[in-house]
């Protein structure tokens, strides 16, 4: 029974975004690139599920520059999953293409009996792709899941929407679930498993090889630009009751808000 | 010109502002919209669609629609599409609306665009605006190889005027095919709150570690019941158990674009910059002078929260009862 994680490497949240002059992307210099924060959740459970199904192994796959991109499918190793594919892909793949991809290489490689996968990746903010794959591969899928309970033939998750609302889903097997950030606590990579991680084989596929048509990709983006900079803060002075007083004001005669 | 087919969102039978604000827009295109309304709710919504701009509805009010099912809301979807023949879709970047769109489009061949802030149309040209790194930067996003395009919008990032009662649409009733489903909604839990998500909300009061224990976050639903504001959280006190995730706002929380947002006791990790930085003004109050969140702050007091919070909630009341 293979356990698929699809996951995907991103720039960590404390690294301040530059633009490349030409703003047609991110500067990539000097980017610390990590495992987007909420596929560590994916990966959590993917094993937690493991360590009750012995007989499961977990995959961990994903798509993106080869030459990086390895290094987020480590620690997915380095946690505790059994193997690893990368698709070597150029930078920029959309969301469609992307899926598409992951969804093709995961039929030859699978079947799947559990897809777990991040609720989006924090640099696209798109919530895509598991929607995608799950499309692609016929399977259902709940995103934004908090917690997750399984038999053989069906999964239960609950699903977080607006307002601290869950909808309790259940799904017939196979199925998609993409991880909210109270799903679990994501474990660190032990060293015995850091060392067993760097010596791991890691499968490979080529993008170019999948017989995905340039049609496949559907969005662009070009014009970068950092937000605009804000004017400097007005600093309310005085005692607390004078600072107070001149915020309301402010907010009612100046920013016009109230 | 190709129509507009706008996915409409109902709460207790009320039209969303969201779903407003993108009729009011694309009626703004010139093109002709279709408004899809789903459920045993949007009958009653129909007049609403109308009056926002909608010159076509196609309703459906079987009650198999009144749970959002990703498997059967993107069989529809993808149906309205087709039947209506609209190339754009618009749809809010909600809780539904996220889950929903990128299968639908994985279903019809077609790109999606997420969290747009900003939107321009012209002829079939579409062309988004839109954060990424949860606001750290701003890219454009345009469709190739896309004969039908999906763009979700922000909430609160179009204007909406007054609606116009006049108007009237055309209705067509229609039943979806139904897909065998593998998915079933078996319950929904309400939240403990009847608020605005934070996603939503117009006014965010927001609380850090500079409140020094949860219990304290109590200040904060004060003020926040006088403004009808929505509570929101650092993620420091998120990870340190004070509140649940869903009250996060930053990179690995909620990204925010409210019209005013008061961040209390916040340092402002860049993380958080970026998922609130989109407000439209920025209250900071914090008792350090150098912390970073009044680089992005419009307003700031440095001071005491436990002094100012107090005092600011007694003032509001009096400020807003006349």
């Amino acid at each position: 029974m293979k356990i698929f994680i699809c996951l995907k490497q991103v720039p960590d949240t404390e690294t301040k975004i530059k633009i490349l002059p030409d703003h047609s992307a991110i500067d990539p210099a000097g980017i610390k690139w990590v495992m987007n924060p909420y596929d560590e959740h994916a990966v959590e459970e993917a094993i937690k599920f493991k360590e009750k199904n012995p007989t499961a192994q977990v995959w961990a796959i994903t798509s993106g520059p080869k030459s990086r991109a390895v290094d987020a499918l480590r620690t997915a190793l380095a946690m505790g999953a059994d193997e690893a594919i990368v698709i070597n892909s150029p930078e920029n793949l959309d969301a469609y293409s992307t899926a598409k991809a992951l969804a093709q290489v995961i039929s030859t490689e699978g079947p799947a009996h559990l897809i777990f996968s991040g609720k989006l990746s924090i640099d696209a903010n798109q919530s895509s792709v598991p929607q995608m794959v799950a499309e692609f591969l016929s399977i259902p899928h709940t995103s934004v899941v908090s917690k997750f309970e399984t038999s053989p033939e069906n999964t239960t998750v609950e699903r977080d929407v607006e307002g601290g609302a869950k909808e309790i889903v259940q799904m017939i097997n196979p199925s998609l679930i993409a991880a909210n950030k109270g799903l679990n606590m994501p474990r660190y990579a032990s060293l015995p498993g850091i060392m067993k991680a760097k010596k791991k084989i890691i499968k490979e596929f080529e993008f170019s090889a999948l017989g995905i048509t340039p049609a496949e990709q559907k969005v662009k983006y070009s014009g970068f630009t950092l937000p605009p900079e804000k004017p400097a803060v007005k600093l309310l002075t005085g005692d607390a009751s004078s600072q107070v007083s001149q915020l309301i004001s402010s907010l009612r005669d100046e920013a016009k808000v109230l | 010109m190709s129509k507009v087919l706008i996915f409409a969102e109902f709460q207790n039978d009320n039209l969303k502002r969201s779903s407003q604000e993108l009729l009011q827009f694309a009626a703004k295109t010139g093109r002709p919209v279709v408004a899809l309304a789903l459920g045993t709710g949007a009958g009653g919504g129909v007049a609403q669609l109308a009056h926002h701009g909608a010159a076509e509805v196609l309703l459906c009010k079987d009650s198999a629609y009144d749970a959002y099912n990703p498997e059967l809301f993107a069989s529809a979807a993808a149906e309205a599409i087709q039947i209506s023949g609209a190339t754009l879709v618009l749809a809010s970047a909600s809780s539904s609306g996220k889950d929903l769109f990128p299968r639908v489009a994985a279903k019809i061949g077609a790109g999606v665009v997420s969290d747009g802030t900003e939107i321009t149309v012209s002829g079939e040209d579409v062309k988004v605006k839109k954060p990424l790194y949860s606001g750290k930067c701003f890219a454009t996003a345009s469709f190739e190889n896309s004969p039908v395009k999906i763009v979700l919008m922000r909430a609160n990032q179009l204007p909406v005027s007054a609606a116009d009662t006049a108007k009237t649409a055309s209705v067509t009733e229609h039943a979806f095919n139904k897909p065998s489903l593998k998915t079933l909604i078996k319950e929904i839990v309400k939240g403990a709150s009847e608020k605005l998500d934070l996603t939503e909300a117009n006014i965010i009061v927001s609380g850090g570690r500079g409140l020094k224990e949860a219990a304290n976050f109590k200040m904060l639903n004060d003020l926040a019941a006088v403004l009808g504001a929505t509570v929101g959280a650092s993620r420091a006190v998120v990870d340190a158990g004070w509140v649940g995730h869903s009250m996060q706002v930053g990179q690995t929380g909620k990204t925010v674009a409210p019209t005013l947002y008061i961040a209390v006791g916040i340092s402002g990790a860049i993380q958080h910059l970026a998922g609130m930085s989109g407000s439209k003004v920025i209250v900071a109050i914090n008792n350090d002078a150098n912390a970073p969140i009044f680089q992005k702050a419009t307003y700031g007091i440095v001071g005491d929260a436990f002094e100012i919070v107090p005092k600011l909630t007694e003032e509001f009341k009096k400020a807003l009862a006349h």
